[in-house]
């Protein structure tokens, strides 16, 4: 069997001390393979968000590895944990957080942006992941001029732009009604299914967790339930 | 991220809110405009100053007396008669103030020379003219100014005495013009007019030169014509005729040449030195320096309130992007996550503060060189007419670029505080939204 692309080794994570010391994550488990499908299933305050940051290594755990392709993460450090980030992980959240007066290509680069890719290459892939999209006629309008759909299909794109290996999608649906949820969720799992590229999906919408190989049921900081859907 | 890509977001984010921005930048621009004019006001009259201590006497040259041997300094008590000794030039204070000095002879002459640091030594031969006069016209009452190699008058018309030219030439003052029957600066050059000294016999003799040149009245010089070398050599041979040879040879003043090179402090040196041989010396620096140190002193003092001015816009400066950074905390957020350092955050408010410093204070300097500009022309026309040659505001563009950097840099520390507030989010925080 290949190295996981994600493992996590009993992580603990716990905010503020004394009385006053909660305990987000009480020694969590887990290995992801590259290619999989996974969602993070629970309640608000059950810890999936918090499990999610530790994966995407938005944030440190207080206690436990997490190893990134066999990589301990825990020696990342400054730039290198920047462009780690940058180049593995794509990231669709909820809200959309699109700048507002831009325009859909500047919001879909902003990744290669910050990766130092040049101006031309930038707007080369910008425009082609827009194409695949089909977003390509939306390139120049400003990204508060679009509906619901589309901003989710920018932030996507934005995902995309950057070849992650893994996408994390934190409630992608949860802002859009169920037409156009249904036209993300197939998106999203399309590019799973096509590129092979890893879907790591924290929502407590059942209907959206059933369409993923696993399903990673979280309560009270601790996995409760970890069900493989026969594939 | 790329720096130039940076400096593009910064500029880019610096309008997306237009009217906090433009605000800000109004608030910068008022402190730059009255940095401007102030800088502009001091350059100006320094400008001019420096113009006037060159139509005053050459940079590389000081004025000597002998201070009479008997002469204490001002407080040692009464001093005794010297009947040898010579009113000099008339000292600034109440009128008949003058200062006692001893005569300068040959022998003074060569003592001076011989003093280390000297180049060469003149003595001043000071004309008293009876009157000038054009063809057959009116007869005027005139001074004789002293003309040294490396002045230069503030000239209406015509070209600097030549102390080469064997020739008479003289530059007369452009308020005789009129009397002296001119219709302008120009047409005067060229003609000729009469110098009349009377010798020490008391024959009046009267001496022809070219008009070469027209002064303009400016703050150092008097109404009086300049000869050159070879006239001023012309009209003093005349006005000795007559007196005996002792006396022709004693002279009130020298000019002594050093090197132009010399610092400050070589100079003062020297200056000991003339001081250890019996002699007072003054440098055309020093006579005008006192002015200056006012004129600095003011300039100071309206620099500051500019300073005042800026300073109150640097905390407009932090407010705004304290209030942007606040509203882009999302954006900052989602930036970090997808691998921005927090050097490159930083970078990116501190450009956009810098670059609304840039643009205040470019406006600021831009607007205030036409207004000043316009201003001083206005004024040179009316209230200042009787001092041509002044530009009360001119600019000088090191120090505009000089104003246009510090101000930049004030915005720059006025954007560290919310540059540092954003750089130090934790993108988690700022993208929880449960």
């Amino acid at each position: 069997m290949t190295t996981p692309i994600l493992s996590v080794r009993d992580v603990r994570k716990s905010y503020g001390r004394g009385s006053n010391r909660f305990d987000a994550l009480k020694g969590v488990s887990l290995d992801i393979r590259e290619g999989e499908s996974v969602a993070i299933i629970g309640k608000s305050g059950s810890g999936k968000s918090t499990l999610m940051h530790v994966l995407a290594l938005l944030d440190t755990p207080t206690d436990g590895v997490v190893e990134l392709a066999g990589e301990d993460t825990g020696t990342l450090r400054g730039a290198r944990l920047n462009r780690t980030r940058n180049t593995t992980f794509g990231f669709v959240f909820q809200q959309f957080f699109l700048t507002p007066n831009a325009s859909v290509l500047e919001n879909v680069i902003l990744p290669l942006k910050i990766a130092g890719v040049g101006r031309r290459d930038r707007r080369r892939r910008g425009l082609a992941v827009l194409e695949q999209l089909e977003l390509a006629d939306k390139a120049r309008s400003t990204a508060v001029n679009l509906s619901g759909g589309q901003k989710q299909r920018s932030v996507i794109a934005r995902a995309l732009v950057n070849d992650p290996r893994i996408i994390f999608a934190d409630e992608p649906t949860g802002n859009l009604d169920t037409a156009t949820g249904a036209v993300v969720e197939d998106l999203l799992f399309g590019l799973h299914r096509e590129q092979g590229i890893t879907l790591i999906v924290v929502t407590h919408d059942e209907e959206l967790a059933a369409r993923c190989d696993r399903r990673i049921h979280i309560r009270d900081g601790r996995i409760v339930d970890d069900e493989a859907v026969a594939a | 991220m790329r720096a130039l890509d940076l400096v593009g977001s910064a500029i880019g984010n610096t309008f997306r809110s237009k009217t906090r921005t433009i605000l800000t930048i109004l608030a910068i621009f008022v402190g730059a405009f009255t940095l401007t004019i102030t800088n502009g006001l001091g350059t100006g009259i320094n400008r001019y100053i420096d113009d006037t201590v060159a139509a005053i006497g050459a940079e590389d040259v000081m004025t000597v007396t002998k201070v009479a041997e008997n002469a204490t300094d001002a407080g040692d008590g009464p001093r005794e008669y010297d009947p040898d000794a010579v009113a000099g030039a008339p000292v600034p204070g109440p009128p008949g103030s003058t200062s006692i000095v001893a005569p300068i002879g040959g022998s003074q002459l060569d003592e001076l020379a011989a003093v280390d640091g000297v180049e060469r030594v003149q003595p001043v031969k000071s004309i008293d003219a009876d009157y000038i006069v054009a063809g057959d016209g009116t007869r005027y009452v005139i001074d004789v100014g002293a003309f040294v190699n490396g002045m230069r008058l503030q000239l209406a018309a015509g070209e600097q005495p030549d102390a080469a030219a064997s020739a008479h030439q003289v530059v007369i003052p452009d308020s005789y013009l009129d009397a002296l029957g001119f219709d302008s600066a120009d047409a005067a050059i060229g003609e000729t007019v009469a110098i009349a000294v009377t010798a020490g016999d008391g024959t009046q003799h009267e001496l022809e030169a070219e008009v070469i040149g027209v002064s303009e009245a400016s703050l150092g010089t008097t109404d009086s014509v300049v000869p050159n070398d070879a006239f001023t050599d012309a009209l003093f041979t005349a006005q000795s005729t007559g007196l005996d040879p002792a006396d022709q040879d004693s002279f009130t003043q020298a000019t002594v040449w050093y090197d132009p090179a010399a610092t400050p402090e070589a100079v003062t040196a020297l200056q000991d030195r003339l001081t250890d041989a019996g002699y007072d010396s003054t440098t055309v620096e020093e006579q005008l320096g006192s002015f200056k140190a006012v004129i600095d002193g003011i300039v100071l003092v309206l620099n500051a309130f500019a300073v005042i001015a800026l300073l109150a816009a640097s905390f407009g400066i932090v407010n705004t992007l304290l209030m942007s950074v606040q509203e882009r905390t999302r954006e900052i957020g989602l930036m970090k996550a997808m691998g921005m350092g927090s050097g490159r955050v930083f970078g990116l408010f501190s450009l956009e503060a810098v670059f609304i410093g840039f643009l205040g204070s470019a406006i600021g300097a831009a607007v205030g060189i036409v207004v000043g500009t316009a201003v001083s022309s206005a004024l040179s026309g009316a209230l200042l007419s009787n001092l041509p040659g002044l530009t009360l505001i001119a600019f000088d563009p090191l120090s505009i670029a000089a104003i246009i950097l510090v101000v930049m840099g004030v915005a720059f520390l006025a954007g560290t505080l919310p540059a540092a507030r954003a750089a130090r989010q934790d993108p988690v925080e700022s993208l929880r939204y449960e």
